[in-house]
């Protein structure tokens, strides 16, 4: 298997220009996310979604105007992918979790899985998306579209070890700056969701850019409710069998309720 | 700069990274200012006084970099005795004309130049007719190659001393008055600009439209100029004034110029007046000295590439071909024309003025006025609509079967579906290869001018009105199925051909005798060695940080201009840090990074002898190449219309009186005073706020580019203003909801966002309150996005050098809600511009 | 069912036949497959980006006589292979529905686009560039020679090539119209 991959968002050099967000809308053939002006600030697609992959937050502070570009973090331990009961989502050999929209059925129970409110339902066709790391780059050795496009390198794509120590540097060096509330989010595998993919330095404290301080991976027993939803799933074969043409598939209503009660 | 180049903005931030200080000046808090050490909010219109202040600063504690200054400028010419400063004449220079509102620009002249008594000096008034400074401050206005002068830099008339004089009463009181800017802000910018000049270390200034869309717009880029010459940083690495350009090649629209005022090159199209024949012409339009000297060459050839073998000696090279102009020939007065129904036949090609232009009314009158229309574009622009769109109709003063206007909408080929040339904002020529052929009916703009061309000689006959057309060279390879004509082709005949017929590698080759053709002398070289040059793509990774073997850049392949400056007099770096180019004695040539402004062997020691024409007549320490003298002119003795010196003027349209002098504004500013272009008065309780507009990252310019793309469209969907929680307390606004917007123009609705980013200013006692206002949208155009039209709100007045209008800087009223519709909208500007 | 078909690969199939249905196992025949697209590119053309004048690089590929990509040139010593938002929507740009293919004319007082072909409006204008030429001639202007019309006006060049530019300066000058202005003056 190759080598973990993943994104390292430097936000203290993010100059909120969207090149992200566009970039990955023209290779990932993302639909638009509606035409909406939100006043808030610069900000008009609003958060991540189905529709949009890359989203960068503004945050108006007195004298400061914070950037972040957010993505889907491709947990170490991710939610999403242990309770798609399909496998359209699945871990790939860059240690990326990716949506196959020609698996998923539509159930959403990614959707309220997600510590981080990332994946989600597109309401045109149903199915879950979300950011791939831009999978197929990634297999012919291309960066994904979105750290390329990046004008300032706020985003930057590798190997993950190679991108933590990065980072660490970074974080030091802004210290030394007198930059104090320079930190990282997202980097630690001792955090809820065994550390993230897609990592962050940010500027101040994570919910002011809309991220969840101390996110937990809902399924934390999971080897045990994998092999229960697999028997419970295998029940239902038949009425799957069926209804799978139909992309829809009958709601679970125990492995929902488990994951409610988790959040 | 992160707002609009954020790609160029990469290097900025990497500088920073590696100890540079960034600071942002501007009246609008952009993502610039979110991203730099120092964020300074300035009044719109006021820069001339902070850039004043730091000329002050370095003049008064003697922090110049003297020796630079001293070999390298004009700052010890002695100028006229009769000339008399804004100091004598409360904010008037010697010469001006109340009448003609012209300055006569003889008195600024240096010693010994003087025209006699009562003779208009060239450059003068009739250059303010008709826009000649642009190109005549290029082209080194007429003055001596070696005036007067004081190396001690204390005769009182010398330039260094009336700069002192001059700038003396523009101190960091006045700029916490007028600007806004405190006291202490203007120390820390001060300290560091002036820390950061000198041997070991320069500072770029880096501008946009921000500088050029102001009545006195140019005196803007002079007092930068002044500053950076002072401190030592033109010419010399991580030095320079940067303009960034805003359209992919509106640098290369300006050196092969769809522009009334200029031939390619920069040469100045024949003016009836001031012109005869070529001689006549040639005598008149600039210096023999500096590389002006050899326009003669220059012009000759483009004539040949134009006319061909029917361009003889005897026939002054068809000189007499050229049209003639009688005065300002510009957009604005074009317009003007169309309403006056001059104007009966109109092309737009990749512009849309209906909604991109100032006062978009006037615009769009004018549209309606003409006999025929034909818009090139990719999309249905406004310009292409507006018959059956324009708020006009709403209002009912225009009606769409009334309006008897011809329209042809000519789909364009894109960027990929054509070859070609740009030249990007730093002079880099980088060639297109074509991907695909363009589809249905789309064209190139080559094609649709050559085969356009090619019909219209079919119809011509042989007198004297259509010879020049008939003669013309208009014989290019066709290529495809289309019959595309060769982009290759054409930049060869640009590139220009010598005795031989072979590509010339090198304007120093261009011939006075019609034995070279060359359709723009600054880009000769492009194709040398019939290789185009432009197309070279060796990564950069491969190269220098110089990247000399990217694209081509005008002229020579030099990269950083007047870059003798960056050695000391006698050719050594001034420092190592900051080696770029210098005299290697042993080789007898100079040798670094770039390619050297003048000839490679020219020794630092050279002077000139008696009588030397062109660079010959320039020392071997002269950097400024195209000057007459030789010199970078603190002072300008000739070619500008509104003053030598940069002075603070009020916009034409400002809250506050000019507390500088008792002239309030630009005396030399062009107004239209037409029913068209009502003004709002200044200082008026009607509009008392200051606005601004910008451009935002996510759309490019009036938007037809960006609007009619869903993925720019939503990141920016609909027309907003920018304002204080302050005003918006004080008006009733409401983030997120809807503000009316007016000025004498119109009114326009648009989305109110509430930002503490836009801060009142304390201004000569009071506070004003600034609004800032992006121009992207308008009412169709292809767009996902629509809505007012900010452009409709700007006034036409117009800098007097270049014809720019002021769209940076006016007045206006804010209301909360949405504007009236039809008659009533009539109503309430008529309300408001009769108070 | 073990020799293929879809049920076989079902996830859950593969799962309880003791794969990782979360690794392996859950790969779909479409996702076996995925390259980016840009290696089964016919060609790729070295651009230069549209909007601002920085003058990045661009890469555009095409399959199938259709851009499949456009995005930034690495080798670019301007744009090290970056694109800002509208650079990165350069493919938009050039693909989208809205764009215009088709020659459109509206009569004089007409109150609708109306199609023409492509040959019969270069006529048209070439006729009226003729005429209105002619009608609006001037010779002299107070007592001076100036051979020209005001007649005809141009705007725009600032977003166009250079080739282009010369070709619409070297035509307006022969034929005499010298409004010819571009965005540099706006």
């Amino acid at each position: 298997m190759a080598e973990r991959m993943g994104f390292f968002t430097d936000t203290s050099v993010c100059i909120g220009c969207k090149a992200c967000e566009v970039a990955c809308k023209e290779w990932n053939d993302v639909p638009d996310d509606g035409f909406v002006f939100r006043a808030t600030s610069y900000d008009n697609t609003g958060s991540l979604g189905a529709d949009t992959w890359r989203h960068v937050a503004f945050i108006e502070q007195d004298g400061r105007w914070l950037m972040s570009s957010d993505v889907c973090k491709h947990c170490t331990q991710a939610a999403c992918l242990d309770v798609c009961p399909t496998g359209a989502l699945f871990r790939t050999e860059f240690d990326t979790v990716v949506v196959q929209p020609d698996i998923c059925n539509g159930c959403g129970y990614c959707v309220p899985a997600c510590p981080y409110g990332v994946i989600d339902r597109r309401e045109r066709d149903g199915r879950a998306w979300k950011c791939t790391m831009c999978y197929d780059r990634l297999r012919g050795g291309m960066e994904p579209a979105c750290a390329k496009a990046c004008p300032t390198d706020s985003i930057q794509f590798g190997p993950l070890d190679e991108l933590r120590e990065r980072a660490e540097a970074r974080v030091e060096r802004l210290h030394a700056d007198g930059v104090l509330e320079a930190r990282l989010y997202g980097e630690s595998p001792d955090d809820g969701v065994g550390g993230d993919g897609a990592f962050f330095l940010l500027l101040d404290e994570p919910e002011t850019y809309g991220l969840p301080p101390d996110p937990v991976v809902t399924t934390r027993d999971l080897p045990d409710m994998w092999r229960w939803a697999g028997g419970a799933a295998l029940t239902l074969a038949g009425a799957v069998a069926v209804s799978f043409l139909r992309v829809s598939f009958p709601r679970v209503p125990f492995l929902q309720a488990s994951f409610l009660r988790r959040r | 700069m992160a707002e609009c180049h954020p790609v160029g903005y990469q290097w900025v931030m990497e500088a920073r990274d590696r100890g540079a200080k960034v600071f942002h000046i501007d009246p609008h808090f952009t993502r610039t200012s979110a991203t730099v050490d120092r964020y300074l909010p300035i009044r719109a219109g006021t820069d001339i006084v902070l850039l004043g202040a730091l000329i002050n600063h370095v003049l008064a504690n003697e922090l110049d970099f003297r020796e630079y200054v001293l070999a390298y400028t004009n700052a010890a010419t002695i100028i006229s005795a009769r000339y008399r400063d804004t100091e004598d004449l409360d904010g008037l220079f010697s010469g001006f004309d109340p009448e003609t509102r012209r300055y006569d620009p003889a008195s600024w002249s240096y010693e010994g130049d003087e025209p006699g008594e009562g003779e208009p000096r060239e450059g003068g008034i009739r250059h303010a007719e008709a826009a000649g400074s642009d190109s005549y401050g290029a082209r080194g206005a007429g003055a001596s190659a070696q005036p007067p002068a004081d190396p001690t830099l204390r005769h009182p008339r010398c330039v260094y001393q009336i700069l002192k004089r001059h700038f003396a009463r523009y101190t960091p009181e006045r700029v916490a008055e007028l600007c806004g800017i405190s006291e202490e802000e203007f120390a820390e910018l001060a300290e560091a600009i002036t820390a950061n000049s000198g041997r070991e270390r320069t500072t770029a200034w880096v501008y946009s439209v921000g500088w050029t869309q102001h009545s006195v717009g140019v005196q803007y880029i002079r007092a930068a100029s002044i500053l950076q010459l002072l401190l030592g940083n033109m010419g010399r690495p991580g030095g320079g004034i940067m303009a960034l350009r805003g359209h992919a090649s509106i640098q290369g629209s300006t050196d092969i110029p769809t522009l009334f005022n200029l031939l390619p090159g920069y040469i100045a199209m024949p003016h009836a007046l001031r012109h005869d024949g070529l001689d006549h012409y040639l005598e008149q339009e600039g210096a023999d000295t500096g590389y002006w000297g050899n326009r003669r060459s220059y012009l000759v050839s483009l004539l040949k590439a134009w006319w061909g073998d029917a361009a003889t000696e005897d026939n002054d090279f068809c000189f007499g071909y050229l049209p003639r102009l009688t005065g300002d020939h510009s957009h604005y007065a074009t317009v003007m024309g169309q309403i006056d129904g001059t104007v009966k036949g109109y092309f737009v090609v990749g512009e849309n003025p209906a909604v991109g232009s100032a006062n978009g009314k006037a615009q769009r009158l004018g549209l309606a006025n003409l006999d025929w229309l034909v818009v090139r574009d990719l999309t249905l622009v406004e310009t292409a609509t507006f018959w059956k769109d324009a708020p006009e109709l709403e209002t009912g003063e225009l009606r769409t079967e009334d309006i008897g206007t011809e329209v042809f909408f000519m789909p364009a080929a894109s960027h990929v579906e054509k070859e070609g040339t740009f030249t990007n904002t730093q002079r880099l020529l980088q060639w297109r290869e074509k991907a695909l052929d363009p589809p249905g009916d789309c064209r190139s703009d080559l094609w649709f001018y050559y085969h356009l061309g090619k019909l219209i000689r079919q119809r011509l006959g042989g007198d004297r009105i259509d010879r020049p057309v008939m003669e013309l060279t208009w014989d290019y390879p066709e290529e495809g199925e289309h019959r595309e004509p060769s982009a290759a082709a054409v930049l060869r005949e640009i590139n220009g051909t010598g005795p031989d017929g072979r590509a010339l590698s090198s304007l120093r080759q261009l011939k006075p005798d019609g034995s070279t053709t060359c359709g723009c002398w600054i880009y000769c070289g492009v194709y040398a060695g019939e290789v185009n040059q432009a197309a070279r793509r060796r990564p950069g990774s491969e190269q220098s940080w110089i990247a000399p073997e990217w694209g081509w850049a005008w002229p020579a392949n030099r990269r950083i201009l007047y870059n003798r400056a960056s050695a000391d007099p006698d050719g050594r770096p001034w420092s190592e840090r900051k080696a770029y180019v210098w005299w290697d004695a042993d080789k007898g040539l100079w040798t670094g990074l770039d390619i050297p402004d003048f000839d490679e062997h020219m020794p630092p020691d050279y002077r000139p002898p008696e009588g030397a024409r062109a660079e010959a007549a320039l020392a071997g320490t002269d950097p400024f190449i195209m000057q007459s003298d030789g010199k970078g002119w603190l002072f300008v003795p000739s070619g500008l219309s509104d003053g030598p010196l940069p002075a603070h003027y009020e916009p034409h349209e400002s809250p506050v009186p000019n507390t500088l002098y008792g002239q309030r504004a630009n005396p030399a500013r062009r107004i239209l005073d037409r029913p068209e272009n009502p003004y709002n008065p200044p200082m008026s309780s009607r509009f008392p706020y200051v606005f601004t507009t910008y451009r935002l990252t996510e759309h490019h310019t009036a938007g037809g580019m960006s609007r009619p793309l869903p993925y720019l469209a939503e990141l920016q969907p609909a027309p907003f203003c920018e304002v204080s929680p302050r005003l918006a307390a004080e008006v009733g606004l409401v983030n997120g909801g809807w503000a009316t917007i007016v000025t004498a123009r119109t009114a326009i609705e648009l989305r109110v966002l509430v930002t503490e980013r836009v801060r009142p200013l304390r201004i000569a006692g009071k506070v004003v309150h600034q609004i800032g206002v992006p121009y992207h949208w308008g009412y169709g155009g292809g767009g996902m996005v629509t809505g007012d039209v900010p452009n409709d709100l700007m006034p036409i007045v117009l800098d007097p050098n270049v014809f720019i209008q002021e769209s940076k800087a006016g007045t206006c009223d804010i209301l909360p809600g949405r504007r009236p519709h039809g008659r009533a909208l009539l109503d309430l500007i008529e309300r408001y511009r009769h108070g | 069912m073990a020799d293929g078909g879809w049920l076989s690969r079902w996830p859950v199939i593969r799962q309880l036949k003791g794969e990782d249905g979360r690794r392996e196992a859950a790969r779909s025949a479409r996702t076996d497959v995925l390259r980016p697209r840009v290696e089964e590119a016919d060609s790729v053309a070295r651009s230069v980006c549209p909007y601002c004048a920085v003058g990045c690089g661009q890469l555009v590929y095409v399959k199938d006589g259709k851009v499949s990509q456009i995005e930034g040139d690495p080798d670019s010593p301007i744009s090290r292979g970056r694109l800002c938002p509208k650079g990165s929507a350069s493919k938009q740009l050039v693909t989208h529905p809205g764009r215009q293919t088709h020659v459109l004319y509206r009569r004089p007082y007409g109150t609708h686009w109306q199609r023409l072909d492509l040959e019969t409006a270069m006529d048209m204008i070439a006729d009226r560039v003729v005429r209105t030429r002619r009608e609006t001639w001037q010779q002299t202007h107070d007592g001076k020679e100036v051979r020209r019309t005001l007649g005809i006006a141009s705007l725009g060049g600032a977003t166009l090539d250079n080739e282009e530019n010369y070709l619409m300066k070297k035509l307006y000058t022969a034929l005499g119209a010298i409004q010819v202005e571009n965005q540099a003056r706006i």
